[in-house]
């Protein structure tokens, strides 16, 4: 527990001493859901099946650049080196960037719910708590699969540009039905008639959870 | 060899003669209905080459050993080859019964995913080359593909489908000797895997061989 804390405190620090990694995902974010606004026009009849949808792709990409920079800052300095020396358990490893991963994630995100409410004209009265609680297992399945993949793609020679490749497509689960729970939602619906949705959700952060806790260690290892 | 060889052709003409000539006419679907046979043989196929994937990427995981690793990359090239396959036969056969190519029913989206997921692995898998470290990371992400699927499907699902359910419960059953032309088909897809797979195994391990000549010479 304290070596995942600490790798969690080294994250933030290095993060808020630059800041850089945050004003980039920010901004990225805010542009992705400004250009879907501007292009997608919407009258109101579409608007609660298309905005779910608009604010999830904003969480897919601004998450796909901050796990990559995250495991990018590690191989900069050769900081994993001193990471891998630490002597600890490697799931400990992944435990820690994931909480650090999955802090980052859901801060950006919940910058953006009150800029998306604003741009597709919703009520401050939408069942945020429901919402946020979506996002937050959503979120769970991100960084859980982005920290593992991160890993991966920067290890080889294709760097940054393999991380959506092998990090969308597995991600299907989580965008399917994180969208049709955060759609009901923003209809009006109760949490609970979409059970089934919400229990695929929690399968899949506990299944890629122990997957990524397993198979770390075969990611990581020095080149 | 030879003899798999034989059997191969031999059960491939059969099936071919099975699904065209003696299978009945289906009723309602009409000749369309025989590109099924095809269909679910390299569906088949694709189901028995990914989790052979599956299984040799553990393996190659927990022990480390070249032939695992091959085992799992000449299986999925195999296995992508009889994906495609099954989309296009799928494709020819829901153009006239659906009337579209395509539809996003919980088969064919994981079917696609599926197809995506292993078309990634062979990239990985490429750029890893002859990297045995970076032959671990394909092993990785095959692992995580495979159990991704069924929660693809799952997911997929809570949207009502439309592909016919030919087995289990809702299924309407089978004719015996639609039944028999399918089971021939089967057949003859798993002998040509088979050869496949051999094949394949074999030219990778003669890549290795040369490499190794070629190291020594220099």
């Amino acid at each position: 527990m304290k070596t995942i804390i600490s790798i969690v405190r080294k994250d933030f620090i290095s993060e808020f001493r630059s800041r850089d990694m945050f004003i980039s995902m920010f901004t990225f974010s805010l542009i992705i859901i400004f250009v879907f606004n501007l292009v997608l026009d919407l009258t109101s009849n579409i608007k609660n099946i298309v905005s779910p949808a608009v604010l999830w792709i904003t969480f897919l990409f601004s998450g796909s650049i901050g796990l990559s920079r995250s495991y990018s800052l590690e191989k900069e300095s050769e900081a994993i080196k001193g990471l891998l020396l630490a002597p600890v358990d490697r799931s400990l490893i992944y435990m820690g960037k994931f909480f650090s991963n999955l802090i980052f994630l859901l801060i950006i995100e919940i910058i953006t719910i009150p800029i998306f409410i604003i741009l597709f004209n919703y009520d401050f009265s939408i069942k945020i708590i429901e919402i946020m609680l979506v996002i937050f297992l959503g979120t769970i399945g991100f960084s859980s699969v982005g920290t593992l993949f991160s890993a991966i793609s920067l290890n080889t020679r294709l760097r940054e540009v393999l991380l959506p490749i092998l990090y969308f497509p597995i991600i299907i689960p989580v965008l399917l039905n994180a969208v049709r729970i955060t759609r009901s939602l923003l209809s009006g619906e109760s949490l609970s008639s979409n059970s089934s949705s919400l229990q695929v959700l929690i399968a899949f952060d506990i299944i890629f959870l122990s997957a990524g806790i397993l198979l770390y260690e075969y990611v990581i290892e020095e080149s | 060899m030879i003899i798999l060889l034989v059997l191969t052709v031999i059960s491939i003409i059969a099936s071919l003669y099975a699904s065209f000539i003696y299978a009945p006419t289906e009723l309602v679907m009409g000749d369309i209905q025989r590109i099924f046979y095809f269909h679910m043989g390299t569906v088949w196929v694709a189901t028995v080459a990914f989790t052979t994937v599956f299984i040799a990427s553990i393996m190659f995981l927990k022990s480390g050993k070249r032939k695992w690793d091959i085992l799992a990359l000449s299986s999925a090239e195999i296995g992508v080859l009889f994906i495609t396959l099954t989309i296009i036969t799928g494709s020819i056969w829901a153009k006239p019964i659906w009337g579209t190519w395509w539809t996003w029913d919980p088969q064919l989206t994981t079917t696609f995913i599926l197809w995506i997921l292993y078309i990634v692995y062979l990239i990985l898998r490429s750029v890893a080359g002859d990297n045995v470290k970076q032959a671990r990371f394909a092993a990785v992400f095959s692992i995580i593909a495979f159990i991704d699927l069924p929660l693809v499907y799952i997911s997929a699902r809570l949207k009502r489908g439309i592909s016919p359910v030919v087995f289990g419960p809702g299924g309407g059953g089978i004719e015996s000797k639609m039944l028999i032309t399918m089971l021939i088909t089967f057949l003859a897809c798993t002998l040509l895997f088979i050869i496949l797979l051999k094949q394949r195994i074999l030219y990778e391990k003669i890549k290795d061989n040369l490499r190794l000549l070629k190291s020594r010479a220099i």
